[in-house]
């Protein structure tokens, strides 16, 4: 320890110590074999090792705040499963608890698994028995609920005996135990020479590896699971038996065994906003904040009190030494904003998004909104209109390749192909923006607009769509010419028709400011008047009802219902919701 | 003096507050006059669904690492997917074929995204970068990779924009940005959320301006990418939302959190219209998905399952069985007839 705490002086260490809390990150344990053997890979370089070991449990620490909720990224659903334990051990509605005499022995509070499934079919709200089956089985891999004799961490459906954890073991109730934690226990429990504690094959492989760890440590590990048996010995047989268990459940979570899947992994994202916020913490107030952590970590003891003793005075002394270099943590977050130097600024910004928050406010009460009633009745039409669309709910025609391994329906939708399904046809009629998703409906509307002669409307609302979204930055400006061009300049070739009132707007956008959404007001004008006009012609051209007749013949429509009036009614509905709010 | 001055600061920040928590009290008092019925009620005159038959028709195995994004082509059949190991696989989903593997720089690949053309695809992670890379060549992707985007925290999200040139992308930085592909600069950057994006949803429709996200500071937030100013937000998580996606038609969002609830909001009544939720479903929602009549809600969870809901009933429908680790992400094939998920235990499943 005291070799650590004089490397720590030292400044280019802890740049290193940065670089490896960095490092720590990125290759956060996948497994915690990886976890064992980046660490083993490291022991040539010892003084390295002594760091990494207490800053893995210390960057934990960073990590993990259990005195705030939302640091924690899993902690709201460890306190769900809490509650259901708690129900589970209800005296009254609980499991019933019993005690089983076995050959020459008893097994302690005990439960079988069948009990735990009906108990949880009686009492949640689950749709079955494997539903039932399935949150047995999350609760125990997260060792909520434990098999008396077992490393793997499930639960079956019939006489198996199970116990509960103790809320000491919750995994809410614990930062991440380190390496050396599990040392101890593996030491201790070879030294207790008994059968039921003796240790399985990975656990032994995993013991051999620490030895060689921790070498130059192995005899403060040894003392202190010495120390933990004689506290040990002092408990009643049969509270140590149940409390062996509970322990055992516990490493198989945190180190579980080859093949299980670990529970205690963390979502990358996650992690990276804990580690971002509480380095942000600990800038603006690391004095407080090192405080806070020494406590909470000793609120959570690990597994053995003395290692967390040694812990702690480590962690406090690196903590703080990670706040006084945090210029240099702001490598590992350039985010992070620079101290507040200026109260003031502070509060001007305070001001001002408040003030941007009351405009803001104020703006939303102002903004017409929709009866929920009349939204609900929307939901239903939408429904009602796609269900014989919508594969999960209308069987696919003529079949959905991914059950019939038949690629023939998307043969069928490609462009250019000869045969177009009535109801493909009729979904054009649904509303304009259906219509022109399609490539091919795309390709007879404009066909129709070309035979009447009035397809600049929808040449200008592609040529909008152009500008908006496919067109590179540099062109933003010739495009928005092009378009005046094309489309507005007196004695355009395909002049289009808008009115005085959006034309000065319009004018206005290409002087002020010409960007992709300088013909927005023109470009609804337009999308507006083709839906009403153009395209409601459409549906009602003797093109339309051949293709709508056509696409009958060869595959036929289940029902009789007729789609030439439904699509017109649906239309003004749709009409005005598709609109940019 | 500048006690006075400090003084009438706190003062106006006072005042401040207090207006604005009227306001907030005044606009759910609005809010209120408009809910008038439940969407359970309305869609009590709905029948009930028929028994549900979906079930895995497809594995994808050659990951090494969780699997941590999708996207599906709009062919309709081909998907891309990232990592934890670093790599990015093209798949043909439909023979299960692997046509691309490429190797990224970082591991941690968070995000990835089909370009509408289908012949880029966009990446990124924890190296806080998007990268695109084209795939309709023969020779090494890698030579011909491009950076588009970057940000000063991890990419959790990218989405093309009706486009192949423009990208957007939402970060751990709190910030969300549309960029111009071809000369990888920012048209719009979108701020204000207090805590790191973690998911982003694209309007379905093509002349709609807007887009929503999803927070670690439990809000959901819609943007106007014309102005970059977010128009309406949505409360009521009670922890992080980890996925945001348009209803079918775009009037409408569910919202997938750790606090291991759905949400439906509507943008038209400007609040929470629908919730899916059970007590017996206790693990965060990773992502969210409909069907395409929007009927079916399809939520990935951290408990290895994807509940199928009715939306409009509010009532679970099915739970999917077959992954054995957490489902990172799930997303609808663009035509409706399968449901692609990813997990953490390294596998992709087509569901149908």
């Amino acid at each position: 320890m005291a070799r650590a705490l004089s490397v720590t002086d030292d400044d280019s260490t802890s740049e290193q110590i940065i670089d490896m809390v960095r490092l720590n990150l990125q290759t956060t344990p996948v497994t915690n074999q990886t976890n064992l053997t980046t660490e083993y890979d490291q022991t040539d370089d010892q003084q390295q090792t002594i760091i990494n070991d207490f800053l893995l449990p210390m960057n934990m620490g960073l990590i993990y705040d259990p005195n705030n909720e939302s640091e924690q990224p899993n902690l709201s659903t460890f306190r769900k499963m809490e509650y259901l334990l708690e129900k589970m051990q209800d005296e009254n509605n609980g499991l019933p608890i019993k005690s089983v005499k076995s050959f020459m022995s008893k097994i302690p509070s005990v439960f079988t698994g069948a009990d735990l499934i009906q108990w949880i079919l009686k009492n949640l709200d689950v749709d079955d028995t494997i539903d039932s089956l399935h949150l047995a089985n999350l609760m125990s891999s997260h060792g909520y609920v434990l098999p008396i004799d077992d490393h793997v961490l499930t639960v079956k459906n019939d006489g198996t005996f199970y116990r509960f954890q103790t809320p000491y073991f919750w995994p809410s109730n614990h930062i991440e135990p380190d390496n050396i934690d599990y040392a101890v226990y593996l030491c201790k429990r070879t030294m207790q020479n008994k059968t039921r504690l003796e240790l399985a094959d990975y656990e032994a492989e995993n013991l051999a590896r620490l030895q060689k760890l921790f070498a130059r440590k192995w005899e403060l590990i040894y003392m202190q699971a010495e120390a933990q048996i004689k506290v040990d010995k002092k408990r009643d047989k049969v509270e140590r038996n149940v409390l062996d268990s509970q322990e055992r459940a516990f490493w198989d979570v945190y180190r579980p065994a080859p093949g299980c899947v670990n529970m205690t992994d963390q979502d990358i994202k996650k992690l990276m906003r804990r580690k971002t916020s509480s380095i942000c913490l600990h800038s603006s107030s690391h004095s407080l904040s090192s405080n806070r952590r020494t406590s909470s970590t000793s609120a959570t003891a690990p597994a053995s009190a003395l290692a967390a003793a040694a812990n702690r005075n480590l962690i406090t002394l690196t903590a703080s030494l990670f706040s006084s270099v945090s210029p240099s943590s702001a490598v590992v977050r350039p985010t992070q904003p620079p101290p507040p130097a200026l109260h003031e600024c502070d509060e001007t910004q305070e001001i001002d998004n408040l003030v941007h928050e009351i405009e803001f406010l104020k703006h939303r009460i102002e903004r017409r909104c929709l009866k929920t009633s009349k939204v609900c009745e929307n939901y239903i039409n939408y429904y009602e209109q796609y269900t014989e669309f919508d594969p999960f709910m209308t069987q696919s025609e003529p079949s959905n390749p991914w059950i019939s391994d038949s690629v023939d329906l998307w043969e069928m939708e490609k462009f250019g192909s000869r045969e177009i399904s009535s109801r493909r046809v009729k979904r054009w009629g649904f509303s304009i923006m259906e219509l022109l998703k399609d490539p091919v409906g795309r390709d007879h509307f404009w066909k129709f607009l070309d035979k009447e002669y009035s397809s600049e409307n929808l040449r200008f609302y592609e040529a909008c769509i152009q500008l908006r979204f496919h067109i590179p930055q540099k062109d933003v400006a010739n495009k928005v010419k092009e378009i005046y061009n094309e489309f507005l300049s007196p004695g355009a070739y395909y002049s289009i028709n808008i009115d005085q009132r959006i034309m000065n707007i319009t004018k206005k956008n290409i002087n002020n400011y010409p960007n992709r959404y300088t013909y927005d007001e023109a470009q609804e004008h337009i999308f507006n008047l083709m839906t009403r006009d153009t395209y409601n012609r459409f549906l009602r051209s003797e093109l339309y009802r051949e293709l709508l007749i056509g696409g009958k013949k060869k595959y036929g429509l289940k029902t009789g219902r007729l789609s030439i009036v439904r699509p017109l009614e649906n239309l003004t509905k749709f009409s005005t919701t598709s609109q940019p709010q | 003096m500048a006690t006075i001055i400090e003084r009438n600061v706190a003062d106006s920040i006072d005042d401040l507050v207090k207006e604005a928590e009227m306001l907030k009290t005044r606009l759910e008092e609005e809010r209120a006059k408009f809910n008038d019925m439940e969407l359970t009620t309305v869609a009590e005159k709905l029948d009930a669904l028929p028994p549900f038959s979906t079930k895995s028709r497809r594995l994808l195995k050659g990951h090494q690492g969780k699997v941590l994004a999708l996207d599906w082509s709009v062919d309709k059949r081909h998907m891309v997917s990232t990592s934890q190991d670093g790599k990015l696989i093209v798949w043909d989903a439909f023979t299960t074929n692997k046509e691309n593997v490429i190797t990224m720089p970082t591991t941690w690949v968070m995000t990835c995204a089909y370009s509408p053309s289908g012949t880029t695809v966009a990446c990124g992670g924890l190296d806080n970068k998007v990268t695109l890379y084209p795939l309709n060549l023969d020779e090494d992707v890698n030579k011909h990779k491009k950076v588009v985007s970057n940000h000063l925290n991890y990419i959790s999200s990218c989405k093309f924009m009706h486009s192949d040139q423009q990208l957007l992308t939402a970060s751990g930085d709190s910030t969300a940005k549309l960029w111009d592909v071809e000369s990888s600069t920012a048209i719009q950057t979108f701020q204000g959320h207090q805590a790191d994006i973690m998911g982003i949803d694209v309007s379905p429709s093509e002349s709609g301006n807007i887009f929503v996200s999803g927070s670690s500071d439990h809000m959901a937030m819609v943007w106007d990418i014309r102005t970059g100013q977010y128009v309406q937000t949505f409360e009521g998580h009670e922890s992080d939302v980890n996925c945001v996606r348009f209803y079918p038609s775009g009037d409408a969002f569910v919202t997938g959190s750790d606090d291991a609830t759905c949400r439906l909001f509507d943008l038209r009544a400007d609040r929470q219209v629908a919730i899916f939720k059970k007590e017996s479903v206790i693990f965060a929602c990773n992502a969210v998905d409909f069907s395409l009549s929007g009927r079916l809600l399809f939520g990935g969870y951290s408990d290895y399952c994807i509940d199928v809901w009715d939306t409009l009933k509010g009532s679970r429908v099915a739970i999917l069985y077959g992954h054995e680790n957490r489902v990172s992400c799930l997303q609808i094939s663009p035509d409706g007839t399968a449901l692609g998920t990813g997990s953490w235990d390294c596998t992709l499943r087509i569901w149908a």
